[in-house]
């Protein structure tokens, strides 16, 4: 599936994944490839790109914001992400 | 004469000067509104998105949401945000937003400034300082933005004025700014910022079942402020690249008219040039002749 995460200053990352966790406000949740159309806000946390089941292509620290996932694409939003660099 | 001549080539000297410092100036502002418009096409996707995400809300739910920031009250209370930029020399683009605010408090608010109940938030040192001298209740907390225009700022600036709504302290807030066009045409608006006008709904237009978390009306409270700050930033960006289009003009504008100056300067000093070269011609000349004679 495709993800975009995009904040007011840049788009900040784009590409195809295998899913993605995330920090939603009731608990941390993972979106996979196909899910169904969800809109939910999320609290800051910490975002996990999967490149596949186990590995993982990035990590992003985020403020609040909202993730919208629709026709297989799912699409972050939030006011401020910073990548984590060097984590395993 | 020789006096004359060097007086003339002085000022040659002063526009030749003046001149390099506006073309230096204008190639910076060049450099700087190219950033800005990039920061203004970043933030676009960002800010549909949010709109998009909002409208699909309000199209799937019946029935009003319950939103606070929507509220009609009656404007006792009025809060300014007013855009300007922290330096000069940009032609009419910092009097023309003045001009819009004062207007705008002339016509719109003459009642609640009277009473004392209008409050300016000065974001951009040129419009801050005018108002203060001018003794309008303006605050200067956010008058500094633009020395570090980051996203987080404007937030603050944003989210401060939401609470000060909430609370009350103000039942009308709106934005004076101007919109960026392109280099040579700013639109300077008044914009409502809050109470946040009615979201339409559009029917048929998403028949998508979207799950919902938590629910539609926290979404739609979480979402607001967001919306807000986005519609904030947005403003100050585009007020950044309005003022280095006026900025860019008006020193384009001095160039030139440097360039016009220093031709007339230029054909009177030769003119004045060659008349004392033929003066001193016809002195030697007329001298020869009446030694010879």
């Amino acid at each position: 599936m495709n993800l975009e995460i995009l904040t007011p200053e840049k788009k900040l990352f784009s590409a195809d994944v295998y899913g993605v966790q995330l920090p939603g406000v009731d608990g941390l949740f993972e979106v996979l490839d196909r899910h169904a159309p969800l809109v939910s806000a999320l609290k800051a946390g910490q975002v996990k790109v999967l490149k596949d089941k186990s590995n993982h292509l990035a990590f992003f620290t985020i403020q609040s914001g909202f993730v919208e996932v629709i026709h297989n694409k799912a699409t972050v939003l939030v006011e401020g992400a910073v990548p984590v660099e060097g984590k395993s | 004469m020789a006096g004359q001549l060097k007086e003339v080539r002085n000022r040659i000297k002063s526009i030749q000067n003046t001149q390099q410092i506006t073309k230096a100036m204008k190639m910076v502002s060049a450099a700087k509104l190219r950033r800005a418009q990039d920061s203004i096409l970043q933030m676009r996707p960002y800010a549909q998105k949010l709109q998009e995400l909002l409208s699909n809300i309000v199209s799937n739910s019946e029935g009003e949401l319950g939103m606070d920031l929507a509220v009609q009250r009656p404007v006792e209370k009025v809060l300014l945000i007013v855009i300007t930029s922290d330096r000069g020399l940009a032609g009419a683009y910092n009097s023309n937003i003045i001009k819009l605010a004062k207007t705008a408090i002339r016509e719109k608010y003459a009642t609640q400034a009277s009473k004392g109940n209008l409050t300016i938030w000065g974001i951009g040192k040129k419009g801050y300082e005018h108002f203060a001298k001018n003794n309008f209740n303006v605050s200067d907390t956010y008058k500094d933005i633009f020395l570090n225009l980051t996203f987080e700022h404007v937030q603050a600036a944003a989210q401060a004025a939401v609470k000060a709504f909430e609370k009350g302290e103000f039942d009308a807030v709106e934005i004076v700014y101007s919109q960026f066009r392109n280099a040579a045409t700013q639109n300077f608006v008044l914009e409502q910022f809050l109470p946040i006008p009615k979201v339409e709904k559009k029917p048929g237009t998403n028949n998508v079942d979207f799950i919902f978390e938590p629910g539609k009306a926290e979404l739609i409270t979480e979402l607001m402020p967001k919306i807000l700050n986005t519609q904030l930033y947005k403003a100050v960006l585009d007020a950044w690249a309005s003022e280095h289009g006026a900025r860019m003009t008006a020193m384009d504008k001095a160039s030139d008219n440097a360039n016009e100056l220093l031709k007339a300067l230029r054909l009177s000093y030769n003119r004045a040039r060659q008349a004392a070269i033929t003066t001193e011609l016809t002195e030697i000349v007329s001298g020869a002749a009446a030694l010879q004679g």
